[in-house]
C-alpha cells in the first residue's frame, strides 16, 4: 500500500471511513504468541470472553483457533484458560527460516 | 448604530462573546479572566445567549470540553489566564492538531513561582508553538476587535486553526476605558454562519478523531498544520480590511507609530505600546527622532514585515513582558532572527520588564530610548525596573 502525501489526506487525522480499524494488523506488535491445542481445549470461551483484541476464532459454536492478524500477545488466553490449552511462546521461534 | 461605552477589557471580551453567541463555552474561572467568565454567565443566566454554558472542575476539562464540543460541531469559545493555561497546556496542542477552531480569550498573567496574580506575557509566551494563533491586544477596544476579528479568522476555511485574543492582565482586563460597540446583526453578519468540517454530530457519516497516527502518518498531519498557519497571514489581512470597513479601525499585524523616520525603534506588544506612544510623543516635541513598532500577531510571526520595518534603523530596543531563562527573551529572539535579511542590521538591545506586573511607567520607556540615543547598548539583556 502506497502512503499518502500531506495534500490528500483528510486534516487533522480524521478517519472519514467507519470501522476501518480492521485494515490495521497491529499482530505485527507482538512479541510472544499464544499456541492453542485443540487437544486441551474444551470451548468453554473463557479466552474469547476476556481477548482484549477479539483474536479468538470461533467456528460452528467451538474454539477454533487465534487469529494472529490482531492477537498483540498480552497473554491473557493463556493466563484465564482452565485447561491450559494456550501457551505463550516467543514470537522468534515462528520467524522464517526458524523453528 | 455604534455605541460608546464604559467597559474594561474583560467586559469587553465578554461583549463580544454575547455577540457571537457561541454554541458551547467551557471555562473555569481563574484571576484576572474571572470577571469574563462571571460576565458572560450572566447573560447566559438572563437568557441573552443560546450558549451551552459548561462549568468544568479546571481548565484541563475546559479546553478538553471545548474540544469536544468543537470537534461535534459547535462554535466553542473559552477564556483563561495563567496556571489556568498551563494546565491546558497538553489539550492547547490537541486543539490545533484537531485544527478546531476555538477562540480563547487569555488575560495575560504571571506564571508561579512565586504565585502572583499580575500581568506578564510569561502564559501566552509558553504556548506560542502549540498551533495557536496569537494576537495581543493593547486597549479594551482591541480586545473587544480583536475577539470578533479572531472568530472570523479561526473558522476561515484556509485557516481552522484555534486563536488566543491576549490583553494585560488588570492594566487592561480590569481598567474602564470607552469602548466602541457595534450593533449585534452587525457582529452577527461578519462573522457568518459557521460550517464545521466534519461534525461528530453529523451521525449519517460518523468519523474519527484522534485516531493513532504513529511514524508512517503523524507527520503529514503536522506538514498540514503548518501549512494552514502560512495561509493566515493573507487570511487576516482580508478579515481585518472587512473588518475595519465596519468600524474604521485598522488592525495591521505590526503597527508602527511615529516610525517612517525614526532612527529609534521600541517594539513592544499590548498595554506596554500605549505607555511607548505616549513617551514617543513626549520626545518627539523635543525633536528626538524615536518611534514604536508594536507587535499584534504574534503567531504567525509577520517575519518580513518586521524586518522591512525596522531595516536600516540606528537602533531598536525589544521589550518583552516573558523570558527564556537560559536563552534570549522571546519576541527580542524572533525580531532578531527576522533581521537577518535586513540590508542595513540596527544595533538591538533586549530587555525584560513588567515581570509579575511590575509597573512599567514613561520614565522607564524613555530611559530605554534614552539607551538607544546615547549608545548605551550591550549584548548582555537588561532587566527593566528591577532593583539591582
Amino acid at each position: 500500500m502506497s502512503l499518502k502525501g500531506w495534500r490528500d489526506l483528510p486534516p487533522a487525522g480524521v478517519i472519514l471511513e467507519a470501522g476501518n480499524a480492521s485494515k490495521y494488523k497491529t499482530g505485527t506488535w507482538r512479541s510472544i504468541r499464544p499456541v492453542w491445542d485443540v487437544s486441551k481445549c474444551i470451548s468453554c470461551f473463557m479466552c474469547w470472553l476476556h481477548c482484549p483484541d477479539g483474536s479468538i476464532l470461533v467456528k460452528d459454536g467451538k474454539v477454533a483457533g487465534i487469529n494472529y492478524d490482531y492477537c498483540k500477545g498480552c497473554g491473557v488466553c493463556a493466563s484465564i484458560c482452565p485447561k491450559s490449552a494456550i501457551e505463550m511462546k516467543p514470537e522468534s521461534l515462528f520467524e522464517e527460516g526458524e523453528k | 448604530m455604534k455605541k460608546r461605552v464604559p467597559l474594561t477589557g474583560n467586559a469587553a471580551a465578554a461583549e463580544a462573546m454575547r455577540q457571537i453567541n457561541p454554541d458551547v463555552v467551557a471555562a473555569y474561572p481563574i484571576t484576572p479572566q474571572t470577571e469574563i467568565m462571571m460576565t458572560f454567565a450572566e447573560f447566559v443566566a438572563d437568557g441573552l445567549v443560546d450558549t451551552e454554558l459548561v462549568t468544568v472542575e479546571s481548565e484541563h476539562s475546559a479546553m478538553s470540553a471545548c474540544v469536544g464540543a468543537a470537534a461535534a460541531g459547535a462554535r466553542v469559545m473559552t477564556a483563561t489566564s495563567a496556571q489556568g493555561l498551563a494546565l491546558m497546556h497538553e489539550v492547547v496542542y490537541i486543539a490545533s492538531a484537531l485544527r478546531l477552531p476555538i477562540v480563547m480569550c487569555v488575560v495575560n498573567r504571571a506564571l508561579s513561582a512565586p504565585i502572583n496574580i499580575h500581568c506578564d506575557h510569561a502564559d501566552t509566551m509558553a504556548e506560542r508553538d502549540s498551533g495557536w494563533i496569537q494576537i495581543y491586544s493593547e486597549t479594551a477596544q482591541e480586545v473587544y476587535d480583536h475577539t470578533i476579528l479572531a472568530l472570523k479568522l479561526a473558522e476561515h476555511e484556509d485557516v481552522r486553526l484555534p486563536v488566543m485574543v491576549c490583553q494585560d492582565g488588570f492594566i487592561t482586563s480590569h481598567g474602564v476605558e470607552p469602548v466602541e460597540v457595534l450593533d449585534d446583526d452587525v457582529v452577527k453578519n461578519f462573522i457568518g454562519e459557521f460550517k464545521p468540517w466534519y461534525p461528530l454530530l453529523d451521525t449519517d457519516n460518523p468519523k474519527t478523531y484522534g485516531a493513532l497516527d504513529l511514524f508512517d502518518y503523524y507527520f503529514e498531519h503536522k506538514r498540514q498544520q503548518f501549512e494552514a498557519m502560512k495561509n493566515v497571514p493573507r487570511v487576516y489581512e482580508e478579515a481585518a480590511k472587512e473588518l475595519s470597513k465596519i468600524t474604521g479601525r485598522q488592525y495591521p499585524k505590526v503597527e508602527g507609530f511615529f516610525l517612517d523616520d525614526a532612527d529609534y525603534v521600541i517594539v513592544v506588544m499590548s498595554s506596554t505600546a500605549g505607555t511607548t506612544k505616549y513617551v514617543v510623543k513626549e520626545m518627539r516635541k523635543e525633536g528626538k527622532k524615536v518611534g514604536l513598532l508594536k507587535v499584534r500577531l504574534y503567531r504567525p510571526f509577520p517575519k518580513e514585515e518586521i524586518a522591512s520595518l525596522l531595516d536600516g534603523r540606528k537602533a531598536v530596543a525589544v521589550l518583552d513582558r516573558a523570558y527564556s531563562i537560559g536563552a534570549e527573551a522571546p519576541l527580542f529572539c524572533e525580531i532578531k532572527s527576522a533581521l537577518y535579511d535586513a540590508k542595513v542590521k540596527p544595533q538591538l538591545a533586549s530587555y525584560v520588564y513588567g515581570l509579575g506586573g511590575r509597573d512599567t511607567p514613561p520614565s522607564l520607556i524613555r530611559s530605554v530610548f534614552e539607551d538607544l540615543i546615547s549608545g548605551n547598548i550591550s549584548k548582555e539583556e537588561k532587566y527593566l525596573g528591577v532593583r539591582e
